[in-house]
């Protein structure tokens, strides 16, 4: 079956073509069909691979030789072990939902549009397939560029609005800058150990220095930075809500910016033996996690306030694998992308239903109006929260634990951004589904459950972020319940060999779960009490709230720091250099070509005199220059001493 | 006769046509002047050619040795014969037309 793992990004890129290239000849029906079709032949054939990795163990598949010079051989190869095969089922499943969901949510465009929006997603899809199913850096490498294209394509998708293009440029430009880390990484690796196949360089992992390998993780690092919005580079991420919300919900939330955490669980050998990368891993993400989620707390923006959630929760992924709990960031990576898609295709229906009105400010009280999306939307928020038993406990919960293990600062640093989730999240909630409604009348009149379309994928997502935990129970409370462990365990094997095992006692996690739950609960009932009868307030924040509000102004400093001084120093090149300098050579040949020909015309007089006396003038230097002296002198002297 | 004397009569020959050719301003003067340059390698190449002729070794009979110089000289003459033809007629259309020969008159094409 591993065979026809070829088959699972194919199926994508062909609906790409197909889409991309008919978009002004296939009808909607159509289009919609083949867009989901081709995720859902996908999903089909990862699930059969899935199975087949779990019954007979990881492979590799190569399909031709992509790059092979003297020295270097870079096979197009596909590998089939259980980390790819995992992220396949993500991918490729929550893909299919979101494509479904979309049908319906971007039913309002024009086919042509329709298309294009269905052929990006297609791509997208192609891209982050390639990205987890590469047996080496390389083929990692296209697919990382390809989502990093198609998130660009998909946050301008209304192009029309030129705020919607600056924050696509900006999601570029920001994820340039970690793909040039990635690319050092790269070539680093290559220079020193000749491969850049998985399991060529985790075999010749002891070869490099420790100063090598450090400086190799590290700036993989500033890829999966870029990438996966860590601090700082992580600004991008909420203006990429320019996109459509299942964009946000696709890319943005659950697949492309997990990313950069496959790489680093993918690379995890390395990653081990640099514990200084681990250490700035963790506090990067740490610090993200804590960062983001304070500013969540004041935006009024429903999918800003999920935007920095996301930033938050992947602060969370990268502690876990900071502090060497893999499998708990992969299980978070999972749990997270149930929840977080949820989220936010929950709020896309909320749009829909309030005709594209993003400020929770004017919602309020759509319980009654839409309670499928009610509901499942509550469901996410406890996952998220991590209320027992929903999956985002469970996944939150390890990662905490194994930081607690390594530094319990870590730990109550990190349950502080998990309070400040369940406050945000719960304010969030109460804002837009209790209380009464604060919009116009016309607005409410409008106010309707989305269709099938849209629930489905909401009431499959909200099953998923239910029990996608349990798949990972801790040993505390039921032995061998982790299943997900005991199949991540190859991947992670090198790893686990080389580092130290912390094990925390049995009755300090329970104490631990009790009271993060607590607290947790007893945040959630406070958001509740304190915004259900919410009112809007004209009057202006202040103090820390207005910080919050413009998000700690790091935009502000970004531009004042880094883009405007670039601005100028662009502004001084176009005006100086390029006016002075470059046209200015430019123009001065041009110039002197025409001068010349003014002086050298003067020559073609018409007067025959002229021509012939140069002629003969000619003539005579060519005999001086054709002859030296000594010969015409030689002739000379031969025939006038002759006489 | 050496062969220094013949030189010396072309170098005479070909420098006042020279001379002729940058000074003179009529037209058949000048053409005239030409026509003295070309008799002058003419006569240079009969000179020469007899004068390699006369030295090959008397036992080598019917030698052809330096009859490309005088094959040269015909060739020369049919070519200033053509020559002079174009020119003529140039020199009659010019007359016709500014009823004058000055060289200087020749310095526009049109009109």
């Amino acid at each position: 079956m591993s065979k026809l793992v070829y088959l699972i990004p194919l199926f994508p890129l062909l609906g790409f073509l197909i889409n991309g290239l008919g978009r002004k000849s296939l009808s909607k029906s159509l289009i919609a069909i083949i867009g989901s079709g081709t995720i859902l032949a996908s999903f089909v054939v990862s699930v059969l691979v899935f199975f087949d990795v779990k019954a007979n163990g990881a492979s590799v598949i190569s399909l031709f030789n992509f790059i092979d010079v003297k020295g270097l051989l870079i096979p197009f190869a596909f590998q089939v072990d259980q980390l790819s095969a995992l992220f396949l089922l993500i991918v490729t499943g929550i893909g299919f939902l979101i494509h479904l969901y979309s049908t319906a949510y971007m039913n309002e465009e024009e086919p042509q549009h329709y298309a294009r929006y269905f052929a990006y997603l297609n791509l997208f899809i192609f891209s982050m397939l390639l990205l987890v199913l590469g047996a080496n850096y390389v083929i990692m490498f296209i697919g990382w560029e390809g989502v990093g294209l198609c998130s660009y394509l998909l946050i301008g998708y209304w192009f029309k609005n030129n705020d919607y293009n600056y924050a696509a440029k900006k999601a570029f430009v920001m994820n340039r800058i970690g793909d040039l880390g990635f690319l050092l990484a790269l070539f680093w690796l290559i220079f020193k150990l000749g491969t850049a196949t998985y399991g060529d360089v985790f075999a010749q992992v002891d070869k490099l220095s420790a100063f090598d390998i450090t400086a190799i993780t590290a700036l993989l690092f500033v890829g999966a930075m870029g990438k996966s919005a860590q601090i700082p580079l992580y600004t991008w991420l909420p203006d990429a809500m320019a996109g459509p919300t299942p964009v946000s919900a696709l890319i943005h939330a659950a697949t492309m910016v997990t990313a950069g955490i496959y790489m680093i669980a993918r690379s995890n050998i390395l990653y081990t033996m640099a514990p200084g990368t681990q250490t700035l891993i963790a506090i990067v993400g740490l610090a993200t996690a804590i960062f983001a989620a304070t500013i969540a707390l004041k935006q009024n923006d429903i999918k800003k306030v999920l935007a920095y959630s996301t930033v938050s929760q992947l602060g969370y992924m990268f502690l876990g694998l900071g502090v060497g709990a893999y499998t708990g960031s992969v299980f978070h990576v999972m749990t997270h992308a149930f929840f977080k898609a949820l989220l936010f295709l929950g709020a896309g229906s909320v749009i829909h239903a309030m005709h594209h009105e993003q400020d929770i400010r004017k919602m309020g009280g759509l319980k009654k109006f839409m309670p499928i999306t009610h509901i499942t939307f509550l469901l996410a928020c406890l996952a998220i929260a991590g209320i027992p038993p929903f999956s985002g406990f469970f996944s939150k919960d390890e990662i905490l634990m194994a930081a607690y293990a390594k530094n319990p600062i870590y730990y109550y640093v990190g349950l502080g951004g998990a309070l400040m989730t369940a406050f945000y999240m719960f304010r969030l909630y109460t804002l837009t589904f209790l209380g009464g409604f604060r919009g116009t009348h016309e607005q409410e009149h409008h106010l309707h459950e989305s269709p099938a379309a849209m629930t489905i994928p909401l009431i499959v997502l909200a099953i998923l972020s239910v029990v996608g935990g349990w798949i990972g129970i801790p040993e505390v409370i039921a032995k061998d319940a982790h299943s997900l462990e005991k199949f991540l365990a190859p991947v992670f094997a090198g790893s686990a060999a080389i580092a130290e095992q912390h094990h925390l006692e049995a009755s300090q996690e329970w104490m631990f779960m009790g009271i993060s739950t607590l607290l947790i609960v007893g945040v959630i009932f406070y958001a509740i009490g304190s915004y259900k009868k919410y009112q809007v307030d004209a009057s202006e924040n202040t103090g820390i709230a207005k910080l919050l509000e413009n998000k700690w102004y790091v935009d502000e400093l970004y531009d004042a720091v880094i883009v405007n001084p670039l601005n100028s120093l662009a502004g001084f090149f176009k005006n100086m250099v390029e006016k002075n300098v470059i046209d200015g050579a430019v123009n001065g040949v041009g110039k002197l070509v025409a001068y010349g020909s003014r002086q050298l015309r003067l020559v073609q007089s018409g007067q025959v005199g002229n021509y012939v006396l140069i002629m003969v003038l000619a003539i005579v230097v060519f005999i001086l220059v054709w002859f030296n002296d000594l010969t015409i002198m030689y002739y000379l002297n031969r025939l006038f001493k002759m006489a | 006769m050496p062969i220094q004397y013949y030189i010396y009569l072309c170098l005479a020959l070909f420098s006042i046509g020279v001379i002729g050719v940058l000074t003179r301003r009529n037209v058949i003067i000048v053409f005239m002047c030409i026509e003295l340059m070309f008799n002058s390698v003419n006569l240079l190449l009969v000179a020469f050619s007899k004068m390699h002729l006369a030295a090959v070794p008397a036992i080598i009979k019917n030698s052809t040795v330096g009859s490309d110089g005088q094959l040269f000289v015909f060739f020369i003459m049919v070519v200033a014969a053509a020559e002079v033809s174009v020119g003529l007629a140039i020199i009659v259309m010019l007359f016709r037309n500014t009823h004058s020969v000055d060289i200087n008159f020749l310095n526009r094409l049109k009109n």
